[in-house]
């Protein structure tokens, strides 16, 4: 080590004994090493994509994928499509089975949250082992289980489950009939949409009303009535114009009607009830945070049961319940890439998986696939962070 | 501090995946004394490990081949097992020094996924089974079928253009690895399984009752099987092209690991001599030991050695020679002359 002046020395001794000046060093340090780094590995990238001749393009994106893709419900998807197409029916799969699965994970957590506070010894216990169970089974062999029951449980089309004749159970996938709407559908769906308003309408119109007089009409009923009244009447109205596209044995399968997949049925299954588990534990936590002192006020009130629930209980459990829950709506749109194990073609299947087989682009198609993900999971937080902004605590 | 920069480059190699393709994979192999082959994670006949996890199988003994002509021991190898979409990846990321893994030559796969490919092990074609209970005779009758396929693989184009072509409609049920859609296929899930003929022989092989599905008679692709490497290596390239061209070449000639010691020491052809390193230099014009076609032929055999005890009419998967059968013989298998 070479000697350093004094005055040198004693100037890099100031600047480090000071604490503001030593943490920006600090952070500069790291920033550099940082990106460094990320210097390096691009280098890298680049060396060893030149090493062996390949160029970084996205041009394949272009070619036609030829490559079938049978679940593809939002576009009509044929092996002539590109590359581009595949990735849209992969990115859709991908958003059908997250939502899907959010909403059901959603409402079995609540329900079985509740259900493990329930007094009932049988019930609480039921629902207490089967979320131990479940919490601790990795999800991919959730996934390959219900995959494996439909599959090998159920019986071939030919000897399918029929129910009534309109819908059929085999290990092929559940075939219900699909609605056909002929003409004069479009305004019985107008008249739904204008239902729709005016039930919004009468519940800010009641809120109001029981803001100024206290008089409480049953929102619920009255808004429940309108919808399917109007739209009822309307159908009546028109014709009735609609028809339904029965499920038929042909060949080898049904045809016509909507199917649900084994694959899509065992992936949404698997994930709901898996992420349910962990929905239910953060709601029974959320319900039990509240302090038992408010419910006992609510009742000195005279509030009713379920009316404390909906009022006093719920309210405040939410503003514990919602951010931990963004997480796990996070973590099963993440694990929905478990897909790939059985043959569910989302987005990991079709673009980060037989398009880069075919086309040998590992770079582009697993950075499309992170990008895609990305999209989601920020999606997600930003639109939870939303909510969790518009039920906080309001000081008045 | 330099250390730390080697680590740091370490790391960042870590994260990029791909290592260097450098050329030079010879002296790798020999400095590493185990040679890393890109297998299948397990198709009978051609690629499996035993009870005691050994690997055993047709592509298998070509990479043991592989290893007795570089190490001098058969027994040198490291099984990369690999489905059909990691394959390349791990190939030219340098997780495995060379593929033998019943791979399809194909342009997008030379050109596209920069693959170097050496000859065909294995002259094969995609074909279609089914249960016998289907009553299906020809694939021209299978529109709607419900059809299992192994992703990342040309079996899946194939598929889509056959079916495509010829204006009928399936349900593709795409698999992961040939056990998955064995039991897939088992299960009911699919109606008819697909993939390469020798494929479909080897996992029919496996089914409790093999007489109850049948293999339909069309073949609806070229599907020529093969060896492949990464690029810029020619050494490494030109050696595994003659590691396959010494053992058709052996059998074209009679050699067998039964009498190649005979015939090096009392054969008359120049051929065999040169082939077997009694006369000539082209071991070490390879870069490799005088005696490696000789070590090939003696632990692993010829040909037509590795072909009968793998995958032919005498073992559960049953193959006919067919195309595989030499040249001389009405088949397609040729290689250039050792000269």
């Amino acid at each position: 080590m070479a000697a350093v002046p004094i005055e040198d020395r004693s100037l890099i001794a100031r600047l480090w004994s000071n604490q503001e000046t030593r943490s920006v060093i600090v952070q500069i340090v790291t920033m550099a090493i940082v990106f460094a780094l990320l210097a390096l590995v691009l280098r890298n990238v680049a060396i060893n994509l030149e090493a062996i001749g390949k160029e970084f393009s996205f041009d394949f994106l272009t070619a036609p994928a030829a490559y079938d893709i049978t679940f593809s419900p939002f576009i009509d998807y044929t092996s002539r499509d590109s590359h581009l197409t595949a990735a849209a029916v992969g990115i859709l799969n991908t958003l059908l089975v997250a939502v899907c699965g959010i909403a059901a994970a959603s409402v079995l957590g609540v329900t079985m949250g509740i259900l493990r506070l329930s007094r009932n010894w049988l019930v609480n216990r039921i629902v207490y082992v089967f979320l131990e169970f479940t919490r601790n089974v990795p999800v991919l062999l959730h996934i390959l289980l219900v995959h494996g029951i439909v599959v090998t449980m159920l019986p071939p089309p030919r000897r399918a489950i029929d129910l009534g004749g309109a819908a059929f159970v085999s290990n092929r996938g559940f075939f219900m009939p699909s609605p056909v709407f002929e003409e004069g559908a479009g305004i019985v769906a107008a008249v739904l949409v204008i239902a729709v308003a005016a039930a919004f309408a009468f519940r800010r119109w009641a809120k109001r009303v029981q803001a100024e007089t206290g008089k409480i009409y049953p929102v619920f009923w009255i808004c429940t009535a309108i919808v399917a009244g109007a739209t009822a009447l309307a159908f009546l109205a028109a014709g009735a114009p609609l028809s339904w596209d029965v499920p038929e044995l042909k060949g080898f399968n049904f045809r016509g009607g909507a199917a649900l997949r084994p694959e899509f049925l065992a992936l949404w299954l698997a994930l709901s009830y898996y992420t349910a588990c962990f929905i239910a534990e953060i709601v029974r936590a959320g319900i039990l945070a509240v302090s038992h002192g408010q419910t006992e006020a609510a009742h000195a009130l005279g509030l009713r049961r379920n009316r404390n629930l909906q009022l006093v209980v719920l309210p405040q459990a939410l503003r514990i319940i919602v951010p931990p829950l963004v997480s796990q709506y996070l973590n099963l749109t993440k694990n929905s890439s478990l897909a790939i194990a059985i043959g569910y073609m989302d987005i990991v299947a079709t673009i980060g998986g037989i398009s880069l087989m075919q086309t040998g682009k590992e770079m582009e198609t697993m950075i499309i696939v992170l990008g895609v993900y990305l999209v989601f999971s920020l999606l997600i937080s930003a639109f939870m962070n939303w909510f969790n902004r518009s039920i906080r605590y309001k000081e008045r | 501090m330099k250390a730390t920069i080697r680590n740091a480059s370490a790391f960042a190699l870590m994260l990029a995946v791909a290592s260097v393709a450098r050329a030079g994979t010879l002296e790798d192999v020999q400095a590493r004394g185990v040679l890393n082959c890109v297998v299948s994670t397990g198709v009978a006949g051609f690629a499996y490990p035993d009870d005691s996890g050994e690997w055993h199988g047709f592509d298998v003994d070509f990479c043991r081949a592989t290893a007795a002509a570089v190490l001098g021991d058969p027994k040198a190898i490291k099984a990369v097992t690999s489905t059909g979409k990691t394959r390349f990846t791990l190939l030219n990321a340098g997780e495995g020094d060379v593929l033998w893994r019943n791979t399809t030559i194909t342009f997008s796969r030379d050109v596209g996924v920069k693959l170097r490919f050496h000859g065909v092990n294995y002259y094969d074609g995609q074909g279609f089974m089914v249960p016998k209970s289907l009553g299906v005779s020809s694939a021209k009758e299978l529109d709607g079928a419900s059809v299992c396929i192994q992703t990342g693989t040309t079996t899946e184009l194939n598929l889509a253009d056959y079916f495509h072509s010829n204006g009928m409609k399936y349900e593709a049920v795409t698999i992961e690895t040939n056990d998955e859609a064995r039991q897939n296929y088992l299960a009911g899930r699919c109606d008819v399984y697909t993939t390469d003929a020798s494929g479909l022989a080897a996992t029919r092989s496996t089914f409790t009752d093999p007489d109850n599905h049948v293999v339909l008679p069309e073949i609806i692709s070229k599907e020529p099987l093969g060896p492949a490497t990464r690029h810029g290596d020619d050494q490494w390239s030109d050696i595994v092209t003659w590691v396959l061209n010494a053992t058709v070449t052996a059998e074209e000639k009679g050699v067998t690991s039964a009498n190649v010691d005979e015939m090096r020491a009392n054969s008359k052809d120049p051929e065999v001599l040169r082939l077997l390193g009694a006369e000539g230099n082209q071991g070490s014009e390879l870069g490799l030991s005088a005696d490696w076609a000789y070590n090939i032929i003696k632990s692993v055999g010829n040909y037509g050695e590795i072909f009968e005890r793998n995958i032919g009419v005498n073992t559960p998967i049953g193959l006919a020679r067919g195309l595989n059968a030499l040249w001389t013989d009405g088949g397609l298998q040729y290689s250039p002359p050792f000269r």
